[in-house]
């Protein structure tokens, strides 16, 4: 089964081209990374698969719809720093949060099941009550995890997940995102996590280089060899 | 004494529960600034009133939401340049009811006595309109509390839950647009802004749920508007600046709470 199609996407923001002729495919519950340098792209082509961005050019397709019309599968984790810490919400509520939906206004004892028995999957049961302010960066984003993962999607999309956190706190989250048994898309300036069991990389910078799986084989491209690719990696992936 | 504030006092009571409620939402939602481009656009509203010779409470409402609708497609469609934008609402209500003013002779104390409003002059009938409004704040809330509270953390994430995220942001600014006519013959528009704000500050920094801060920001708005009507009696003082005085003290010493 085909989680996600995109075909022939273009997009503009204002009058130059951020992507240009996107093309990918990938299957249910496999794993995509999407990399590249800052500015090239990848933010930009994570909101067009949520559907909050129209292609100005081309087609996209989440399980076999147009991302606007399902998005009650979708689970989506931003970039967590954007949030003000100051409000008063509590871990629980923050979960919850993922149990709205459209006609919906109260939550059932079953939203609030859901939302303890997700918490205790992420080891995070014990933050419940905890307001956003004191918790770690990492446990912050832990939180945003288990918000999409209480509407139980089909497929997680996520934006910098490892970002402007501890490197003991990026790989319990990379150990947690690779076991989960869903269709997945994680957003990364950060090349370590083609160190990970993915099973596609994007590697975006306009133009999209698709690379099949499996992990280290990387895209062969000038850009990236050259400038993006931490050196460790170098001699394994571009043979430089 | 207690004959001449009695009808303060309820009008204190009855602002507090906006006070509570969209007091805090404003503080959460960071809409500080478009509160004030409403609280003093509606000078324009209540100029056209004094003009027309219509009803103030209901010209203004009209109009004060019809400038919150105009804030909340400025701040979604522009939200890089909404600073600026606000501002210029913010000048061009007041600009408009000056216009008004002036084209309306012998009216000018009027128009005043909105600008620094007096809780002591409040009327019965005043107090109905903010009953009213209280009303809807309330059944507001009650339906809408874990949708405002997602938007005004991640309004993103709201919309992917199918939920229309900018609708309900703009139904709020027209809350917040009634609760500022409601209010603005008790505090006036210039000092509104201060006594929505200030008690739901002091709260958000003793409280770990939001529907634990509107209550606590409800009481404390009550509390400085009753202490302050009670010194303003008995030194005849101006009302509002009294209460934003007290309320701004306990803000700053709420501010030495270790958090
Ligand atoms: N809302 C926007 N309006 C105009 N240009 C934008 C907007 N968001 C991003 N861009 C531009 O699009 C390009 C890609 O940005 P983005 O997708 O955020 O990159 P990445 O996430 O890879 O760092 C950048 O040049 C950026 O300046
Ligand atoms: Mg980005």
């Amino acid at each position: 089964m085909k989680a996600v199609e995109v075909k022939n996407l273009y997009f503009k923001y204002e009058n130059e081209w951020v992507l240009e002729d996107i093309n990918f495919e990938l299957e249910d519950k496999k794993f995509m990374a999407i990399i590249g340098p800052n500015g090239g792209g990848k933010t930009t082509l994570l909101k067009l698969l949520l559907g909050f961005l129209t292609p100005t050019k081309g087609e996209i397709k989440i399980y076999n719809k147009p991302p606007k019309e399902n998005r009650e599968i979708i689970g989506y984790v931003p970039q967590h720093t954007n949030f003000s810490l100051d409000l008063p919400i509590t871990v629980f509520d923050i979960v919850l949060q993922g149990r709205l939906k459209k006609g919906k206004f109260f939550y059932s004892q079953e939203d609030k099941e859901k939302a303890k028995e997700t918490l205790k999957s992420l080891n995070i049961y014990e933050l419940k009550d905890k307001k956003i302010k004191n918790l770690s960066g990492g446990q912050r984003q832990k939180v945003l995890i288990a918000r999409a993962l209480v509407s139980e999607p089909k497929i997680l999309m996520m934006d910098e997940p490892t970002s402007a956190i501890d490197p003991r706190g990026q790989k319990e989250i990379l150990d947690m995102i690779e076991n989960f048994n869903i269709t997945r898309i994680v957003v990364s300036h950060d090349i370590k996590i083609l160190l990970r069991n993915v099973d596609k990389i994007a590697y975006i910078h306009k133009k999209a280089v698709i690379h099949e799986g499996p992990k280290l084989n990387i895209p062969k491209d000038k850009h990236f060899c050259e400038v993006e690719l931490i050196e460790f990696l170098k001699d394994e992936a571009c043979g430089i | 004494m207690w004959d001449l504030i009695n009808t303060s006092i309820y009008a204190s009571f009855l602002l507090s529960i906006a006070i509570g409620v969209i007091g805090s939402l404003i503080v959460i939602n960071k809409t500080t600034a478009i509160t004030g481009s409403i609280a003093h656009g509606s000078f324009g509203g209540i100029g056209f009133a004094l003009y027309l010779g219509s009803s103030v409470i209901l010209t203004t409402s009209l109009f004060t939401a019809l400038l919150a609708v105009i804030l909340a497609f400025i701040t979604i469609r522009f939200p890089h340049r909404q600073d600026s934008l606000i501002g210029v609402i913010w000048a061009v209500g007041m600009s408009i009811g000056i216009i008004f003013l002036s084209l309306t002779p012998g009216y000018q104390s009027d128009a005043i006595s909105y600008l620094f409003g007096n809780i002591l002059l409040v009327e019965n009938r005043d107090l109905i309109f903010m009953g009213i409004i209280d009303l809807v704040i309330l059944i507001s809330i009650i339906f809408l509390y874990h949708r405002f509270l997602a938007m005004s953390y991640d309004r993103e994430f709201l919309k992917l839950r199918g939920i229309n995220a900018d609708l309900l942001y703009t139904y709020f600014l027209i809350l917040t647009s009634l609760t500022i006519v409601m209010s603005v013959r008790a505090i006036g528009i210039i000092l509104i802004l201060a006594l929505f704000t200030i008690p739901a500050l002091i709260a958000e920094k003793f409280t770990k749920k939001f529907f634990t801060m509107m209550i606590l920001s409800g009481v404390l708005g009550f509390v400085f508007m009753a202490g302050g009507i009670i010194i303003s009696f008995y030194y005849n003082i101006s009302p509002t600046p009294t209460i934003v005085i007290m309320a701004a003290v306990t803000l700053l010493l709420s501010l030495f709470k270790k958090s």
